[in-house]
């Protein structure tokens, strides 16, 4: 069924969209990760303008977060104190991302530089994720299968004044590393048009130390609000949040979400770590080898400029 | 001010010998919901006073073109291995849609110089005077090559189909992905490869119903209409929620 969306100005497969919010939405619930850094290129692929992707997926996300966040919290695997501590930088980055990406606008060339950033820190990520959740789970095989919990090793992090009480994380760490890691998600989700998850999930994992089921949550809880904020900053400079584009992503999205989360409970942590690793480095394939071949057409539209 | 000046000149003319009576299937074209594009049939006859000249080929051009918008065509180009925009050119009108229909090729019905004044096929009717850079017209021809493939360039060269030298018809299809605004039709008559008549109609291409309203709402209200994708959102996510904590009991 073809539908026309007002904002995009395109007719869809209204059953695609569908389905392609629901693929994201599964993901989203078991890794908790938005999905934005899939569902965006997607989205292009299909024709919806480049504008209008970015800006109405932030508004998707929003919906697929909180319906994950909703079955996370009767988990009580939130850490509402952590999310809010990284929300607070989360805002202050994407308000700062925002600027900057304005002014590389100005210097023209910005695709090129979101693609380059997507290829980049997917790659790190991917890469550092893959290799080790290979080797924890060859350590838990080696174990007989019952992995043996290691004390966290002390790093810098945990020299830093200001600390806090983390309950729910079990953690007693210094505010200035999750405020850091909230700024610099910010401005990456706001130059690359994501939520951020597939950068702070590694970074609460690997930096602050964070045990991985809490961490699902809190980073879903995080991005429904940035995400919101970039919704309504879209909404009301550029226009580009398409309703029933959203509406049908969503439906599909939410549903996913909810089958998605519990099928990463039924997982273990590393097998979890491992399949994101290996969606992450196939995205950063894709887009690296986009940059290499010789393109079909090597002439695209835009929107006419200095008028 | 070239087309005009054109229509002057023909309406300056004296008691035309051949002039067009025009038909639409449609006098507005609706985008609702589930459009999935369509089509404008554009008929009528020609009405003459004295016998049809048979020394000359009688020649229907019949043009939509949708509003016009500026567009910026880049080319990427291989720098470091890598694919990269390099160059740019600032395409200062070129319309949403365009469709030519003609009864024979173009070429044999239009001489050059009328094409030149009346900018009636696709390359006329796209302007860049702002182009300075060499090769300017690869980029054109491009920005052609790309709206042909979306559907929204068409040059139908046997479109219109002439009966007995006085009825012609034909049938302009719409695509899905069309831009809102005033689409103008305009059907020129041509003997010798020079235009005898010319006749211009406007063709209203918009949204209607909860489109209509929801592309008012996002301009006219947007902080409201942001609130209320958020709504729906928040709503969605705790629905889904909602009814899944349910199924499990």
């Amino acid at each position: 069924m073809q539908i026309y969306l007002p904002i995009a100005e395109v007719s869809v497969n209204a059953f695609l969209l569908l389905g392609l919010g629901g693929i994201v939405g599964i993901l989203s619930g078991m890794f908790g990760v938005g999905g934005g850094f899939l569902m965006t290129p997607l989205l292009f692929f299909i024709g919806i303008p480049p504008a209008v992707a970015v800006a109405t997926e932030a508004n998707q996300i929003v919906a697929s977060s909180f319906s994950g966040v909703l079955a996370h919290l009767k988990r009580k695997t939130v850490d509402l104190k952590m999310g809010t501590v990284l929300l607070v930088g989360g805002l202050f980055g994407s308000g700062l991302g925002i600027i900057l990406f304005n002014y590389l606008k100005a210097l023209g060339q910005v695709e090129l530089l979101v693609q380059l950033c997507y290829v980049v820190f997917l790659g790190m990520i991917g890469t550092l994720m893959f290799v080790e959740s290979l080797k924890a789970i060859r350590k838990a095989n080696k174990a007989g299968g019952s992995p043996v919990p290691t004390r966290r090793k002390h790093n810098w992090v945990h020299n830093l004044p200001l600390k806090m009480k983390f309950r729910v994380s079990g953690l007693y760490i210094s505010v200035i590393p999750p405020l850091l890691v909230g700024v610099s998600v910010g401005v990456l989700a706001a130059i690359m048009g994501v939520g951020g998850g597939f950068i702070m999930v590694p970074a609460m994992i690997y930096l602050l130390g964070m045990p991985t089921k809490v961490v699902v949550g809190t980073s879903l809880f995080q991005i429904i609000f940035v995400t919101a904020f970039t919704t309504m900053l879209h909404a009301t400079t550029n226009y580009t949040v398409d309703v029933v584009l959203a509406v049908l992503l969503l439906v599909g999205g939410v549903v996913g979400a909810q089958i998605g989360t519990r099928i990463g409970v039924k997982m273990k942590a590393e097998q979890l770590r491992i399949w994101l690793a290996i969606m992450v480095l196939a995205v950063c394939g894709k887009l690296a080898f986009d940059l290499l071949i010789t393109p079909a057409e090597l002439y695209s539209l835009g929107a006419g400029g200095g008028h | 001010m070239i087309r005009l000046a054109a229509l002057l000149m023909l309406l300056a003319l004296p008691a035309k010998a051949e002039e067009i009576v025009l038909g639409l299937s449609r006098d507005e074209v609706a985008i609702t919901a589930t459009f999935e594009g369509s089509e404008i049939l554009i008929f009528g006859a020609i009405k003459r006073d004295a016998p049809a000249p048979d020394d000359e080929d009688l020649g229907v051009i019949v043009t939509v073109a949708g509003p016009d918008e500026p567009v910026t065509v880049r080319k990427k180009d291989r720098r470091l291995g890598i694919w990269v925009n390099t160059q740019s050119v600032d395409v200062d009108v070129a319309p949403t849609f365009y469709a030519v229909a003609t009864n024979r090729p173009l070429a044999e019905i239009l001489t050059f110089t009328e094409d030149l004044n009346t900018r009636i096929s696709t390359q006329r009717a796209i302007r860049s005077v702002g182009a300075t850079i060499e090769n300017a017209e690869s980029f054109t021809r491009a920005l052609i090559r790309i709206r042909a493939g979306q559907g929204l360039y068409q040059t139908l060269p046997t479109g219109v189909l002439v009966e007995e030298e006085t009825l012609f018809r034909t049938l302009i299809p719409l695509p899905a992905n069309l831009t809102e605004g005033d689409y103008k039709a305009e059907i020129y008559l041509t003997r010798g490869r020079q235009i005898v008549d010319l006749y211009t109609t406007v063709i209203p291409v918009k949204k209607v119903g909860l489109e209509r309203w929801l592309y008012n709402l996002a301009h006219d209200n947007p902080f409201l209409y942001g609130l209320m994708s958020l709504s729906i959102a928040i709503a969605a996510g705790w629905g889904a929620s909602a009814v899944f904590t349910m199924l499990r009991r």
